[in-house]
């Protein structure tokens, strides 16, 4: 059973209470941009076998969206973090390169 | 390849059986092979052998990272069945449907096609609805299913309880020529007649880079050394995610986890496949008498393969109200696969912007069913560049908008 901290309201929960969302920091271009550019926000993904940063939801708890970094190959979690950011905080990337480094 | 017959048993009867043979073939890579399958699951082999067969093209190598058979193919509940609503599925589907009924004997190979019949149950009005539209469809599309009332789904499968109170069974999408194969009997089925016509099958050869010359690819790099190819097919499921970034491009894909159990085995009590897509749930009675139990895919990206304990326990507590009599069943084993999921639930057999790349993937949690003619239009594409069997199914179809929309006809079971 995979465990998050949810970073809104500070709770340990099990994954079921939470709703997975899928990869994070998916770039949204706007207006005039190319049906490429549209392919890949919407469909296309890094699906990396390894550390992944994706989106969850606290559904069954507080409801707020977070974002979580999390290993998809040995299931371990680096850590969660808020949703308002566009890439992954300071403290996350040194905790991956941390564990990842050995 | 010595051909199995009566006469062959009779013969080997006489001689303690030691003149079978290998069913396929160990040898080590060659230099180069006109064409390389990376991944020697149902579709890699499949495409391999339509490949030898119907376009003459054996100079062929099929790479393997662990054993024959042991990722999805060697995972899923083998069930097969085409009653598909979209048309380029419904007849890719039917094809591979309508090759598994003559298989055994082509491949001179059991691959234990038991065409026992599959229904779909309905347990909301939603899906009456959908059901009824799909048999309306599979009429159109020379696919042969029914809508039945619930006496008839209690009358094929008396073990249920159709009933309610929660979800009672409101009717089924019936498809009497679907039902079950051997599923490891399918991969070394198509794994004896490749090597029968020369190809390589070697295992244990993690692909590990691709090499490209300009747009092109003129080889990969192994774990077993650098081998040429002119042509490259990559059948990895799970994996083809991976592979795609080695080649320099993005799939529209994400690798989840599917699980499966089954349980103790039993006397024989369900002769029919049933799917409960409302609960996630399907099952059916294994010939040594288990009851073979699939659920749905973990939410998250995820490549191991492993199951989780809340999914069987969802799954289960779903299934009880409808199947009263698994509640004393102990369940044996259970497992999980890696199957990559597409934005449509439908596959990508396609060209991929390098040349000389083909894609065959994304059959998410529904490949089985699909092999003999996955790799038939596979095969087709790669020896010609164009199948009608996979036209509808490439990758750019997603930047397009044209979609082969099976999401919401099929729902999660598939």
């Amino acid at each position: 059973m995979l465990l998050l901290t949810c970073p809104n309201c500070g709770l340990a929960v099990e994954e079921t209470e939470l709703a997975p969302g899928g990869e994070a920091h998916l770039k949204r271009f706007g207006p005039d941009s190319t049906a490429d550019q549209f392919e890949e926000y919407l469909f296309l993904r890094d699906n990396a076998k390894g550390v992944h940063f994706e989106r969850w939801r606290h559904a069954y708890g507080c409801g707020k969206w977070f974002l979580a970094a999390r290993n998809t190959a040995t299931l371990e979690v680096y850590g969660t973090y808020s949703a308002q950011t566009t890439e992954p905080p300071q403290h996350i990337r040194d905790e991956i390169a941390r564990r990842t480094d050995r | 390849m010595r051909r199995f017959s009566a006469f062959a048993i009779a013969r080997e009867a006489m001689r303690n059986h030691e003149g079978w043979g290998r069913t396929w073939a160990k040898r080590p890579p060659a230099k180069r092979y006109d064409v390389i399958i990376v991944g020697a699951g149902g579709h890699g082999l499949a495409t391999a052998y339509y490949l030898g067969k119907n376009f003459g093209i054996t100079n062929v190598g099929i790479l393997e990272k662990g054993w024959l058979g042991g990722g999805n193919t060697g995972r899923n509940t083998t069930i097969i069945r085409s009653n598909y609503l979209q048309d380029p599925s419904a007849a890719l589907y039917e094809k591979a449907r309508s090759l598994y009924e003559t298989l055994s004997q082509e491949l001179n190979y059991n691959v234990m096609f038991s065409p026992r019949g599959v229904i779909m149950l309905a347990q909301t009005h939603h899906e009456v609805r959908g059901y009824k539209r799909t048999a309306q469809a599979n009429a159109l599309q020379g696919v042969a299913t029914e809508w039945i009332g619930p006496e008839r789904v209690k009358e094929l499968c008396p073990i249920m309880n159709i009933e309610g109170p929660r979800y009672p069974v409101l009717g089924g999408l019936y498809q009497a020529r679907g039902g079950t194969a051997r599923h490891d009997a399918v991969a070394w089925g198509y794994a004896r007649a490749c090597t029968d016509m020369g190809m390589d099958i070697i295992q244990r050869c993690e692909v590990t880079g691709i090499d490209r010359d300009g747009g092109r690819v003129t080889g990969v790099q192994t774990t077993q050394g650098p081998i040429g190819c002119d042509k490259l097919g990559i059948v990895v499921a799970g994996h083809s995610g991976v592979l795609a970034k080695m080649a320099g491009f993005r799939l529209p894909l994400e690798s989840v986890a599917l699980q499966a159990l089954v349980s103790e085995p039993i006397k024989p009590c369900m002769d029919v496949v049933v799917m409960a897509n409302t609960v996630h749930g399907y099952m059916s009675q294994s010939d040594k008498g288990e009851m073979v139990i699939g659920g749905g895919t973990d939410g998250y990206n995820n490549y191991t393969q492993r199951g989780s304990f809340h999914h069987i326990e969802e799954t289960l507590r779903a299934l009880v109200e409808t199947f009263p009599m698994i509640s004393r069943l102990k369940m044996l084993r259970q497992w999980g696969g890696i199957v990559d999921v597409t934005g449509d639930r439908s596959p990508i057999l396609s060209k991929t912007p390098v040349e000389g790349i083909y894609v065959n993937c994304g059959w998410g949690t529904g490949g089985f069913k699909a092999i003999p003619g996955s790799g038939y239009g596979m095969a087709e594409l790669l020896a010609k560049g164009h199948s009608p069997l996979t036209a509808a199914f490439g990758m750019e179809r997603f930047r397009e908008g044209r979609f082969i929309d099976e999401s919401v006809a099929a729902g999660v079971a598939h």
